[in-house]
């Protein structure tokens, strides 16, 4: 069988991206992860298994971590857009970077953009989650590397400082 | 790009989605949250000729709690209802299961009304959906209409509602005093579709059943009640063991178990006798009288 790329539907977008207003067309069938990385060279979200498994491809999207291979970018319409350059970029992740960095929690670093977002919604709802509540919370992010021991030290270690520094 | 051409519409009203359904209904998917369609479409196992993509209808992520019950949209991402029933005792087994519904970052986009559409047998919201006699509402240019939870599920990945119907809220009725919920599964890994999962709904007036509901889901092609295990348990007291046993050994025996997937036949059958001795063994607990 033959595909008529004539018949490919076009969804016209306007997003906010890490802050900034970008409009363009999108084929529907695009995910918002292949469109951040190949039209708008944000090459920080990593697309993996492509079907929601991995968590490679998390991006902050209304201010909520999702799969970027499950969402569509026709869907991010009217929708601001966080991708790990725009977080890192803002600072809030600073804490978890330098705990990640002490603790060698990353290996190849495949996992890492989304290791560190997940993350920081976890810090930023629960002020003290143990080892086994980050453990459960980072399941749904896969590392290939099998470093997970450094990786929840590092988050038990972030978590630890902020705690310490709201004096609680 | 992963999955096949498809025309895609984001409707901006209910009618509008409805008119677009009636439509193309044999042909059309509805996009709610996509936890399990996009997938699906990845690997293209699905492959509609129309998506209509209905997370811009407003309205339908609305959650309204009354005396009668709570009321969800059915566009309402898994996490949102989470945060309303956190701290509800009336919904705990609500807020004992979303938790387990895959990982947080696919609780945020998919919703209950999706879930429940799919019908997937290992989904926790269907299995929620009969241990709280909750009812679905449907609409569809014809009207709406609703059925109970109970007679929803038909089977794998098939449900009562048409092709040109399209799920708006999901109602969950405040349970009577006295309704005590568990939720339990076993998986291999926290978020990982269970191997078998058990929603409990058990009645208890001074340590004595009146009434349960115990759902499994995980183990036939839908969830299912045990419903010889529960009127093992009724009129018993809740701490009477050899009714406990003859409830379990009833729910291990009795239930359809489909073959196939991550474990055998045998294994989900005795998963399914040891969930429910955990789960009776807390609602003594819960609901025991201390005196007896």
């Amino acid at each position: 069988m033959t595909v008529d790329f004539a018949q490919e539907a076009r969804v016209r977008i306007e997003t906010r991206v890490n802050g900034r207003t970008i409009r363009a067309e999108v084929p529907a069938r695009l995910s918002l992860v292949e469109w951040l990385r190949d039209e708008l060279g944000l090459t920080g979200s990593h697309v993996g298994c492509e079907h929601g498994v991995c968590g490679a491809c998390t991006i902050v999207v209304d201010g909520s971590c999702l799969r970027g291979c499950l969402m569509f970018a026709a869907q991010a319409d009217g929708c601001d857009v966080e991708t790990i350059e725009g977080a890192v970029a803002s600072g809030r992740l600073a804490a978890l970077q330098e705990a990640f960095y002490r603790h060698a929690a990353l290996q190849c670093g495949f996992c890492t953009s989304g290791m560190l977002l997940t993350a920081a919604e976890l810090l930023a709802r629960e002020r003290n989650p143990g080892r086994q509540r980050i453990r459960e919370e980072l399941s749904g992010n896969y590392c290939r590397c099998t470093g997970y021991q450094s990786i929840v030290d590092a988050v038990e270690v972030a978590a630890r400082a902020q705690q310490e520094e709201n004096g609680s | 790009m992963k999955p096949a051409l498809f025309s895609y519409a984001a409707p901006r009203s209910l009618d509008e989605a409805l008119v677009l359904l009636a439509e193309h209904a044999d042909d059309a998917q509805i996009l709610a949250g996509g936890q399990s369609l996009a997938p699906m479409l990845n690997l293209r196992l699905a492959a509609p000729d129309w998506l209509i993509d209905v997370n811009r209808v407003p309205g339908l992520d609305v959650i309204e709690e009354t005396a009668e019950g709570l009321r969800v949209g059915a566009m309402t991402r898994q996490n949102a209802l989470l945060d309303h029933v956190a701290d509800a005792p009336d919904w705990s087994l609500l807020a004992q299961a979303i938790p387990h519904v895959a990982h947080r970052g696919i609780r945020n986009r998919g919703t209950i009304g999706g879930s429940v559409a799919l019908a997937d047998p290992a989904a926790e919201a269907p299995a929620c959906a009969i241990a709280l006699d909750a009812v679905i509402r449907l609409a569809s240019v014809r009207g709406e209409r609703e059925v109970p939870a109970s007679d929803f599920f038909l089977g794998l990945y098939e449900t009562a509602r048409e092709p040109d119907e399209m799920i708006v809220a999901v109602f969950y009725p405040r349970p009577a005093p006295g309704w005590l919920f568990g939720f339990d599964e076993v998986a291999r890994r926290r978020g990982d579709y269970a191997l078998a999962g058990l929603c409990a709904g058990m009645r208890v007036e001074e340590a004595f059943v009146r009434d349960a509901r115990l759902v499994f889901f995980a183990v036939g092609d839908r969830p299912t009640r045990a419903r010889v295990a529960e009127d093992a348990l009724i009129g018993r007291n809740v701490a009477d063991i050899a009714a406990r046993a003859a409830a379990c050994a009833a729910a291990r025996a009795g239930i359809e178990v489909m073959p196939g997937g991550d474990c055998g036949v045998e294994y989900k059958r005795r998963l399914v006798g040891v969930l429910l001795e955990r789960q009776l063994a807390r609602f003594e607990a819960m609901g025991g009288d201390r005196d007896g």
